[in-house]
């Protein structure tokens, strides 16, 4: 195999300076998406387990929704047609004078799309606990707000710390296809290297590793996490 | 703002045979990714369930590791780096079914060894006690039963396989997602086709899914 290794090169300038800008951008967006998957598919969540029927299917149509579009389409849809769907104004705003407008983009859609796994997560959790626990909460007076508030919702997160961990791997993992959109995070400075230099192995590898090393750190994080939240004698089957 | 009625419907039309096209290709990927990846998969989970340790390992290694990757970035590997290594020129579809089904085969690995371990340990027992060898009680007591059971599951993750193929729009294999986005560009019809693509993969796997939760329901009767 012909090929010129020069793995100094991605410490050279300006390589390095854009793969810290590219972790920075990948873990500054994934972070940001979070939040939103996080309380928007804890409120869905919550939704498909009420005994409204019109809630339920409001909830259940975002979930059917999100899921079954895949991610790249979806942000093809947030960052050409939501501009030009919405009313002129917005329209001209989101084009011209959104601050970051790509990774505006990214964190809406990334959050929207996350935030419907979330939420089957949340249901999953609440849906565990038994319904004699819901049935003795309002047996004792309290109010359905209150079942949950004290009830469902504390033990339904703490039964789901493990696969939310996953899920926020999957926004971090997920959060490569922002380059699709012009999104410089981590994997679309990679491609740049290789573009430039034609290191493509050195620009590849160093991307690799960076993935597996921050996977890692999430994980170890979680799993003290884990160990701190969980309820003896509770627990869905680990996915592991 | 682009109301229903600006819709330009004959964009679509027009260009119906060409994403048509797309659409097999995805289909093409789909299927021949998920065979790959399930045949693959199955092979690790065996591995991870074996007792020796050394298949565990590698087994072990292989799905954390590629659990651990974004796909686009294996997808980039294969395209960028495979023509390398073999000194040749690779076709894009070739590449990228190959890293569609070590990708996906990490996946399905965790699938099908859930499906093993629900087979009652009896069972494998009366295959040996029968005289059969440990490839014989796999090939006709074991996997068999843990495929039924997780036929669901395994249709499921196909689903998700068909919404990731739209991924190699990033090497510009024509699927229906490149194709679409090529008309886009060629005709300025962004929101049409786009829409359009969403509306096309929302309906299949939905109904899909659908589809999976029925079988998934007679299965339990």
């Amino acid at each position: 195999m012909n090929y010129n290794w020069n793995w100094g090169i991605l410490f050279e300038e300006p390589y390095f300076d854009w793969l810290v800008s590219g972790v920075e951008w990948t873990l500054f967006v994934s972070a940001v998406a979070w939040i939103i998957a996080f309380s928007l598919g804890s409120i869905v969540g919550v939704a498909r387990t009420v005994d409204s029927v019109p809630i339920r299917a409001v909830a259940t149509a975002y979930v059917e929704l999100f899921r079954n579009i895949p991610l790249i389409v979806q942000m093809f849809l947030w960052f050409y047609v939501v501009p030009e769907m919405v009313p002129d104004d917005w329209g001209r705003w989101m084009k011209r004078d959104m601050p970051f407008p790509e990774a505006t983009s990214a964190i809406f859609c990334l959050g929207t799309y996350t935030a419907s796994r979330v939420a089957e997560q949340v249901r999953a959790g609440i849906e565990s606990i038994p319904v004699g626990q819901r049935a003795a909460g309002l047996a004792m007076g309290l109010t359905t707000v209150q079942v949950y508030r004290y009830l469902l919702v504390p033990v339904g997160y703490r039964i789901i710390v493990p696969p939310l961990t996953s899920e926020f791997l999957t926004i971090f993992k997920n959060s490569s296809l922002a380059l699709t959109i012009g999104v410089a995070e981590l994997l679309y400075q990679a491609r740049q290297i290789e573009n430039y230099t034609f290191q493509g192995f050195e620009a590849f590898t160093s991307v690799t590793l960076i993935y597996l090393v921050l996977t890692m750190i999430v994980v170890a994080l979680m799993v003290s996490v884990e160990e701190k939240t969980k309820i003896p004698g509770y627990g869905i089957q680990k996915d592991k | 703002m682009i109301m229903l009625g600006d819709f330009d419907f004959g964009v679509i039309v027009t260009a119906l045979p060409y994403l048509w096209d797309g659409m097999q290709l995805s289909l093409l990927l789909t299927g021949l990714a998920a065979v790959g990846s399930i045949f693959l998969g199955t092979l690790l989970a065996l591995m991870r369930l074996s007792s020796i340790r050394l298949f565990q390992w590698i087994g072990a290694i292989w799905v954390n590791f590629f659990r651990s990757l974004p796909l686009l970035l294996v997808i980039f590997w294969f395209y960028f780096l495979v023509p390398l290594i073999v000194q040749g020129q690779v076709d894009a579809f070739e590449s990228a079914l190959i890293g569609f089904v070590l990708f996906e085969a990490a996946y399905f690995c965790e699938i099908m060894r859930s499906g093993i371990q629900s087979i009652s340990r009896g069972q494998a027992w009366s295959g040996y006690a029968l005289g059969l060898k440990y490839s014989q009680t796999m090939r006709y007591v074991v996997l068999p039963q843990a495929f039924r059971n997780m036929l669901p599951i395994l249709l499921t993750q196909t689903i998700i396989l068909f919404q990731d193929t739209s991924l190699v729009f990033v090497v510009g294999l024509a699927d229906f997602m490149t194709s679409a986005v090529t008309v886009a560009q060629r005709d300025s019809r962004l929101v049409e086709l786009y829409v359009f693509a969403a509306l096309v993969y929302f309906v299949m796997c939905y109904f899909a899914s659908l589809s999976v939760k029925i079988l998934q329901k007679k299965m339990h009767k």
